[in-house]
């Protein structure tokens, strides 16, 4: 049995944060159903990248949306209300992405919700949270990334600020969401009462960067300054970082430079062997093993490497990934088909249960799909 | 504060150490859980002693009490008969058990998730690795690092001459903890109903590959075709411009997704539009962009792009952030004592009914005292 079989989920949201919650609760099992506006529906539908469409819709949508059902009501028409309104009586679990006091003003915030169903666990994700003079900023990944000064620990000292280059707080903030609505659902199993769950991407930004914001808070005030040469984490000395071979890149992290000067046979290295240095002089012994590694392949060094157990690895990029057994290994593509039977590669859910894998051929909803199945 | 627990009661047994596994049992403890970390006799989980800041608490490093505030700590060695039956105690009241271990030693230690289930038949096990287990990767160190290298990752961040770029900040290990605590969390719900027991596992590859799973997806049914980023503004490998980070007179600025016809206006760019195609040309485009802004300072463009409803935002740093009040508004920013230092602390990302849940309390001592689940004060 899948953990969360039986649970019924209504998502509200769209784009990613929520949505990829509500997928990772269908991922374990629950039956979810978007609610989606008449026209267009979520709006992510029409968001192609690299015009990559299927059918109707974006591949985007079929990768965040497979295996939920879409109903579609207007939300602002009294008799599409009540319909709904029937259906959250019925659920477990909601979930939203509208901006603090949208819901309210349609009519279907927590209070009045929990009114209507009191065992109901209700989920919202917000840009800033609800309160204080950001709560009506939009709530988009890169702008929440510049706040909150992740953009300074990625990319070398001296380069502009360095974003990531997708968008990682939508899927860490809607993991995050996850985690308190299951907590939520395992309390309801006690209490018999649902809860409020908020999370918003600000807080998920200084949830992913907690470690070293908490050196900050602690610490002389400054900010973590990027090294100069092969930035991979502001705070780790040398050799940590990524290094140009050949024929491609590796990495090493952390690694001892007495070590590295005999397994690399690195004269140039003698000097910084004292591992009190290898954060003051990382700049200084970055540049020395940077120079050297230029002169090899990539397999030369992980032939020297490896079987001394340094942690080092090659650079990869998603062909060569595909090609390994590793990855093959561990069984983390799937295909689901769409409705008119479109097969579409997409990843699953990272979470194995009991030895096996979760995975579903259901693709994404064509809009309002389920409205007759569902309201009737 | 407390009033919200939903894991109140719930008994947690940490063989983990660095920060997935870790991660995941802090998530647990800020829900109301009640850890006790099992660490080896002597130096006990390696990060009380991994220094990513000349910054000390109370003679451990700042990371290892971000990491661990909250639980409880028992120094073992697992090789010697009492201190085993120490931790079978433990494990036979316990809800949850993590470990990080590489895959196959635990299950040598005697305490692998067979070993515990015979014992306790309704154990939730979790298990974290690096890439899986039963393979030629499995005895591959599990460190962010390295995960990040063979995912594919450090290709989407950016620009096109940079070289691979790796996320400065731990996100495989950050996102395969927090799979962990989802997949726990599930299991004990399934356990409520069944009364089951299970075993959950990911690894930091796994976790990395959600990460990028909607770009990863887009690669899969794209003939395999690798994302090309930005030559400059470098912030997405698959978004048109303006979307990118653009230099101005005392710092930088973002500007996301917008109508390039606005921003145009508002920005006084006289280019031809239609003959710019905002995906194939985001260089070109990116470049007017960044010419018009360069002049002004960083607080005046938010301030007029702002007014005029586009998406844009100053790149702060934590200096900016924490004088901007923000994070106090959300009640993020914590602090607990341990020994006679005040510690400032992050709290908990998420809020449950109106609070944000979140452990009272310092990161333990190594501690070598036999500890019960009563005993927890």
């Amino acid at each position: 049995m899948k953990p969360l079989d039986g649970v019924k989920v209504l998502d509200f949201a769209q784009f990613l944060a929520g949505p990829m919650a509500a997928l990772r609760l269908a991922d374990l099992g629950a039956e979810v159903i978007k609610v989606e506006r008449p026209k267009g529906g979520d709006l992510c539908r029409s968001l192609v990248i690299q015009d990559q469409r299927v059918g109707e819709d974006s591949l985007l949508f079929h990768t965040i949306n497979r295996n939920k059902k879409s109903v579609t009501a207007d939300l602002k028409d009294t008799d599409d209300q009540n319909r709904i309104k029937q259906l959250i009586a019925d659920a477990d679990v909601m979930i939203h992405n509208f901006r603090p006091g949208v819901m309210e003003r349609i009519g279907l915030g927590y209070e009045t919700v929990r009114a209507l169903n009191p065992r109901l666990v209700y989920g919202t994700v917000t840009g800033y949270g609800t309160t204080g003079p950001w709560a009506k900023k939009p709530g988009q990944d890169l702008l929440v990334q510049s706040l909150t000064g992740m953009p300074w620990l990625s990319g070398n000292d001296g380069q502009a600020p360095v974003p990531a280059g997708f968008a990682v707080l939508d899927i860490t903030c809607g993991n995050h969401l996850v985690q308190g609505i299951l907590a939520a659902l395992l309390r309801r199993a006690t209490t018999g009462e649902g809860g409020l769950v908020e999370v918003d991407l600000m807080s998920s930004a200084i949830d992913m960067q907690f470690e070293l914001f908490t050196a900050f808070l602690n610490g002389d005030g400054k900010m973590s300054q990027r090294s100069a040469i092969s930035n991979a984490n502001a705070s780790v000395g040398a050799p940590y970082g990524i290094y140009a071979c050949t024929d491609g890149y590796m990495a090493i992290a952390m690694t001892p430079i007495a070590r590295l000067e005999e397994l690399l046979d690195c004269p140039s290295l003698a000097p910084y062997r004292d591992p009190e240095i290898a954060f003051t002089q990382r700049n200084e012994i970055k540049a020395v093993v940077r120079e050297h590694l230029l002169n090899e392949s990539v397999q030369h060094w992980l032939d020297r490497l490896e079987p001394a157990d340094i942690w080092c690895a090659q650079v990869l990029d998603w062909p060569s990934l595909l090609e390994t057994d590793g990855f093959a290994a561990l069984d983390m593509l799937q295909d689901i088909a769409t409705a008119d039977g479109t097969m579409i590669k997409t990843t699953r859910c990272p979470i194995r249960l009991d030895g096996g894998v979760l995975k579903s051929t259901r693709g994404g909803p064509p809009l309002g799909g389920d409205t007759e199945a569902v309201l009737g | 504060m407390s009033v919200v627990a939903p894991l109140k009661g719930l008994k947690v047994l940490d063989f983990s150490q660095f920060l997935a596994g870790p991660y995941a049992t802090l998530r647990l403890a800020d829900l109301g859980a009640d850890v006790i970390k099992i660490e080896r006799t002597g130096k006990g989980d390696l990060s009380r002693h991994l220094y990513v800041s000349n910054v000390v608490i109370d003679g451990e490093s700042t990371v290892f009490h971000a990491i661990n505030r909250g639980k409880r700590s028992m120094a073992v060695d697992l090789k010697d008969a009492s201190d085993r039956n120490c931790v079978w105690a433990l494990i036979e009241e316990a809800d949850v058990i993590v470990q990080n271990f590489r895959p196959g030693v635990i299950d040598r230690l005697g305490f692998g998730f067979e070993a515990v289930k015979a014992r306790k038949p309704n154990i939730i096990y979790g298990s974290i690795s690096g890439y899986g287990d039963g393979h030629d990767w499995d005895k591959l160190p599990g460190q962010d690092l390295l995960a990040q290298a063979r995912s594919g990752v450090m290709w989407l961040t950016g620009a096109q001459d940079h070289g691979p770029v790796p996320i400065g900040i731990p996100v495989a290990d950050v996102l395969a903890g927090a799979a962990l605590a989802q997949g726990l969390i599930a299991l004990l719900v399934r356990r409520g109903l069944t009364g089951e027991g299970g075993h959950v596992e990911t690894s930091l590859l796994e976790a990395i590959t959600d990460l990028q799973f909607e770009l990863f997806s887009t690669f899969l049914n794209d003939g395999n075709k690798v994302p090309s980023r930005p030559k400059h503004n470098a912030a997405h490998a698959y978004l048109a411009a303006p979307y990118g980070v653009y230099e101005v007179r005392d710092g930088y600025v973002t500007v996301a997704m917008n109508d390039l016809r606005t921003l145009f206006e508002v920005l006084g760019i006289e280019a031809e539009l239609k003959t710019l195609d905002a995906f194939a040309d985001r260089d070109e485009i990116s470049a007017l962009i960044g010419a018009s802004l360069r002049a002004r300072t960083r607080d005046e463009s938010v301030a007029f792009m702002d007014a005029a409803g586009i998406w844009c935002a100053p790149v702060m740093d934590w200096h900016d952030l924490l004088g901007s009040g923000i994070l106090q508004e959300l009640d993020m920013i914590g602090a607990t004592t341990r020994g006679d230092s005040e510690i400032g602390t992050v709290r908990s990302p998420l809020r449950i009914d109106g609070t944000r849940p979140s452990a009272i309390g310092p990161a333990p001592y190594l501690e070598t005292t036999n500890l019960t689940w009563k005993s927890r004060s």
